[in-house]
């Protein structure tokens, strides 16, 4: 961070911006040994690699609780703000009108977005934030020491807390019902799915909600959980295989035809579907919800992009603003002149 | 007797009585019946006449069908503050009339809608009937819009029998609908027809009447909301966030209306802003620290009710050390409280909102001019001082219209504070930490999310911190950064407005008020002189308090301090600020939803003296 020194040890291979995958680091996790948050963190820090994303032009934020301690374990020289509990979105909102040529990534978990801060989170995706907003989602509290979150399937046992008797709440039906563009459900499990997904969260033209399941090893790991490792290697269902194709790169991957999908992103980059075992189409929002309830019936984990639209415009778009970025707004063109102050008074 | 003789003989009765440019006028309505528009043209008329006036809307929280009344107070001297006392009544509403009539002064007058079929028992004031619906129907309006014209009536009455010029109403009826030509002809013909009718049915016999002045002639009319937002666009305001609630939509309402017209970047047509409705309240200051934060001027406008939902953000910012405006229209709580009625009472509760130890800065506008001029200095302040600036405005302020001379021109450029881009960095040598207190004063250099340098970032949290901004729980380290926080504190003594200070020769007492109650202490201060009394005044234009405030207390023997809630909750903080004098300080604080009176503050202060002699 600030006591780094400009010059920083070459080691390895360097990506389209000259930097190595160390410029993507934070500091060292305080989360549990075998969190899924921590290897989600580590997604993040390969998706941006790849990406060759400048850390400057991205921006941090997150909520409370230990998926929302995370983005300080990736990306040290981006800005970040651990907001409050359940109330990122509204930061995050304000915060991406100072420069709007970043990009900016949300981590929260599902206390934070589906319990306390599901109004928030919802108007969030509703206005078409143009954030990628990622729910760590373990249904449980582990700061607090392993309390049911609103994800918590009903009927789950904890040793504190006895049986969950509420049914959960599904962030990715959540973020569908509120008009999400781009929803996905991963599993911290399955970690090539998870960074494919965050690359084409964050080409993504509007709000990208990511709800990955990432087990929580002390709270809520037992076998039958259905936010446990073995329950999600046991369940997932992938609804396809995908892939993220920056907008320079031809498509290198061989597939028959027939087989595969593809999705232009809003900045020419591409996202490939291969069909696994049944047909999919990510952009028609019907058939996402009613994958979702197939999947529920079925115990399946089911994974993948479940919905995208790159036609809607983000929230920024709505507001007809300079090119540059609204901080860097010289004094002149905020302050009307004194003769137009003059008439101003005039009128009244 | 002569008929000629006998006209004589009432005429120089009526001049010997004649009472000019010093009354009041209440009009007794039903809400929802588009009666502001006629009550609003009156004022505006007034005022193009020069005559010194004011209004108040004491309006229901209803959107139609209870009854509300507007006092306007027309007065030669320029006293705007509310007046107790009803000379002319103008009574529309059948459901108040017996109340609205009773309420009138003897001698006073009362002109009703003669559909009202209630008995008048009063033979000490002057009645006239006025045939309202018949006038609408003779006139070519559109059904649909009769009802709202036929309050155009009683503007044309009584424009016809107290002497306002028909030219003045026709150009505030310009103003009202921004040169629409079309409402312009439609309310002005019924105001033309309701004069003729009266100039020929109507015998003047009330001695109230106005005559042009100059007092007035270069003032604007304009309520507090909107001079505040204003102000805020002309202090460069970036982005803003809200949610509704009476009585403080109007600001952000303003914002939306000028903003397109007055920042676009006139050489690409962009907007140099963007305003946003939030969800909710917490939402909104969300938004604005968010946007805070990232470098912009960044502000919410809410009221009481608003402001206790955004309690959390609020700590989050005063901790990590996010500048912010906040705009506070008070109106009564707790609670819901009145929504529609004035109130100082939010005071206390701002001052020390969030959990922990928190203070904050607080802005007192107590004039219309000082409205829009915090509303640019607020931004000033908030990023000088790195923290949440409250701007306190109540409904009787912020939604009524005042008279005010024109707004004045920002007196400097803005004041961005200590903000490092990426030229200031490198010159720093690699020494930037966000929480280093380097010149002494608690006040720290920040960066901006969008600076490339790559030792610019650092993590914001409200989590304990240190200087570089990262985690610790070290006691030691929180410590500090607290006592900073009140090193700051002490510096932004210096940098808020200080005091108003009018002094008197040899002064009995002091007074000390604030925000809205100004016109009323003029008024008060003048009644005392007028009986011998000398007091000196100091009017509070901020929080923390600068070194006057204590300096002015400890130079009197006694100071009342005049606020408008229960509780004296300026009081209080006077007492703690200043506790060696606590005793010297006397509460004067009344809060029943309306503003105060100068009949009330002098009988209240002189209870208080008599209680000494």
């Amino acid at each position: 961070m600030t006591e780094q020194t400009a010059v920083r040890p070459q080691r390895g291979q360097v990506n389209l911006v000259g930097l190595t995958k160390t410029d993507y680091k934070g500091s060292a996790s305080t989360l549990c040994q075998g969190c899924g948050h921590n290897s989600i963190a580590s997604q993040i820090i390969t998706a941006c690699y790849e990406l060759s994303i400048v850390p400057e032009k991205l921006v941090k934020f997150s909520g409370i609780g230990c998926s929302s301690k995370s983005p300080t374990y990736f990306l040290n020289r981006s800005f970040g703000f651990n907001g409050l509990h359940g109330r990122m979105p509204s930061l995050a909102t304000g915060a991406i009108f100072g420069d709007h040529t970043l990009k900016a990534l949300g981590v929260s978990g599902d206390g934070d977005t589906a319990s306390i801060g599901l109004g928030q989170f919802k108007h969030l995706v509703r206005r078409n934030a143009p954030m990628v907003y990622i729910v760590e989602n373990n249904g449980v509290y582990g700061l607090t020491k392993g309390q049911f979150s609103a994800t918590a399937d009903m009927g789950l046992s904890l040793k504190k807390h006895g049986r969950n008797p509420y049914m959960p709440i599904d962030i990715a039906w959540e973020a569908l019902v509120s008009n999400a563009t781009f929803v996905a459900r991963s599993f911290a499990g399955d970690p090539k799915q998870v960074k494919e997904l965050i690359k084409a969260a964050l080409s993504h033209h509007g709000i990208a909600v990511l709800d990955i399941i990432s087990p929580c090893v002390t709270f809520n790991n037992e076998d039958q959980a259905t936010h446990s490792y073995a329950w999600g290697k046991e369940h997932e269902v992938a609804l396809h295989d995908l892939a993220y194709v920056p907008p320079s790169e031809e498509i290198m991957i061989e597939y028959e035809s027939g087989e595969i999908k593809e999705v232009t992103m809003h900045d020419g980059s591409m996202v490939v579907f291969k069909k696994v075992e049944r047909e999919y189409d990510p952009t028609n929002r019907g058939e996402a919800f009613r994958a979702l309830e197939e999947a529920n019936t079925k115990e399946w984990l089911l994974t993948g992009l479940l919905y995208i639209d790159e036609g809607h415009p983000s929230l920024i778009d709505l507001y007809n603003l300079p090119e540059y970025a609204l901080n860097r707004t010289p004094e002149n063109k905020l302050r009307p002149s004194k003769e137009t102050l003059d008439a101003l008074n005039k009128t009244f | 007797m002569d008929l000629s003789q006998t006209i004589l003989e009432s005429e120089s009765k009526q001049n010997s009585k004649m009472v000019v440019n010093d009354f009041t006028i209440t009009v007794a309505t039903v809400n929802g019946s588009g009666s502001q528009t006629s009550n609003i043209t009156i004022m505006r008329s007034l005022l193009k006449m020069g005559i010194p006036v004011s209004g108040k809307n004491l309006f229901p929280s209803n959107i139609q069908g209870l009854p509300t009344w507007y006092t306007i107070r027309v007065n030669k001297d320029g006293y705007t503050a509310r007046s107790e006392t009803n000379h002319i009544v103008i009574a529309m509403n059948p459901e108040s009339f017996v109340k609205d009539v009773e309420g009138i002064i003897p001698g006073g007058v009362l002109y009703y809608a003669d559909n009202i079929k209630f008995p008048i028992n009063r033979d000490d004031i002057t009645v006239y009937a006025m045939p309202v619906q018949s006038l609408v129907r003779e006139s070519e309006v559109p059904t649909n819009l009769r009802d709202y014209i036929a309050n155009m009536v009683y503007v044309g009455i009584l424009a016809q029998m107290i002497g306002i010029e028909l030219d003045s109403i026709y150009q505030a009826l310009q103003f009202h609908f921004k040169g629409k030509q079309k409402p312009i002809d439609m309310n002005y013909e019924m105001v033309k027809k309701a004069a003729k009718w009266a100039a020929e049915n109507l015998a003047k016999s009330d001695p109230y009447q106005v005559k042009t002045m100059e007092a007035a002639k270069n003032c604007m009319m304009i309520d507090g909301n909107t001079a505040a937002a204003l102000g805020a666009l002309f202090g460069g305001v970036q982005f803003a966030a809200w949610y509704p609630i009476t009585p403080a939509s109007s600001l952000a309402e303003a914002l939306l209306e000028y903003a397109p017209e007055l920042r676009k970047d006139p050489e690409t047509g962009k907007n140099t802003f963007a305003i946003i409705q939030a969800e909710d309240e917490l939402a909104a200051i969300g938004m604005a620290v968010g946007a805070g934060w990232a470098g912009l001027r960044a502000m919410t406008s809410s009221s009481g009710p608003g402001i206790s939902l955004m309690a959390e953000y609020i700590g989050l910012a005063y901790y990590s050390e996010v500048p912010v405006v906040i705009w506070d229209v008070q109106r009564v709580g707790p609670s819901t409280g009145l929504p529609t009625r004035t109130a100082q009472a939010d005071l206390t509760f701002i001052n020390f909102i969030s959990h922990g130890d928190t203070e904050h800065v607080i802005l007192l506008p107590g004039t219309i001019k000082e409205c829009f001029e915090y509303g640019w200095k607020s931004f000033d302040i908030a990023e000088r001082l790195q923290t949440p600036v409250f701007v306190l405005l109540d409904l009787d302020f912020g939604m009524n219209n005042w008279m005010t001379s024109p707004f004045d021109y920002p007196d400097g450029p803005m004041d961005r504070g200590k903000v490092l881009w990426e030229g200031d960095l490198n010159q720093l040598d690699n020494h930037f930490a966000r929480y280093k207190d380097v010149d002494g004063d608690g006040i720290t250099y920040r960066t901006v999310l969008g600076n490339r340098h790559p030792n610019a970032a650092y993590f914001t949290r409200g989590t304990g911190h240190d200087e570089y901004a990262r985690y610790t729980e070290d006691h030691q380290v929180y410590e500090e950064m607290m006592n900073r926080l009140r090193l700051k504190f002490q510096t932004a003594r210096k940098v808020v407005p200080p005091p108003v200070i009018e002094k008197m020769d040899g002064a009995d007492f002091g007074i000390i008020a604030y925000g809205s109650t100004e016109p009323v202490i003029v008024e008060t201060r003048d009644r005392f002189l007028d009986k011998g009394i000398k007091t000196d005044y100091m009017r509070l234009r901020a929080l923390p308090f600068s070194k006057e405030v204590a300096e002015f207390i400890r130079s009197h023997d006694r100071t009342y301090v005049v606020e408008i809630n229960r509780d004296g909750q300026m009081h209080q903080l006077l007492s703690l600020d200043v506790p060696d004098k606590a005793a010297s300080l006397k509460s004067i604080a009344h809060l029943d939803g309306l503003p105060l009176t100068a009949t009330w503050v002098e009988s209240a202060i002189l209870a208080e003296e008599e209680k000494l002699s």
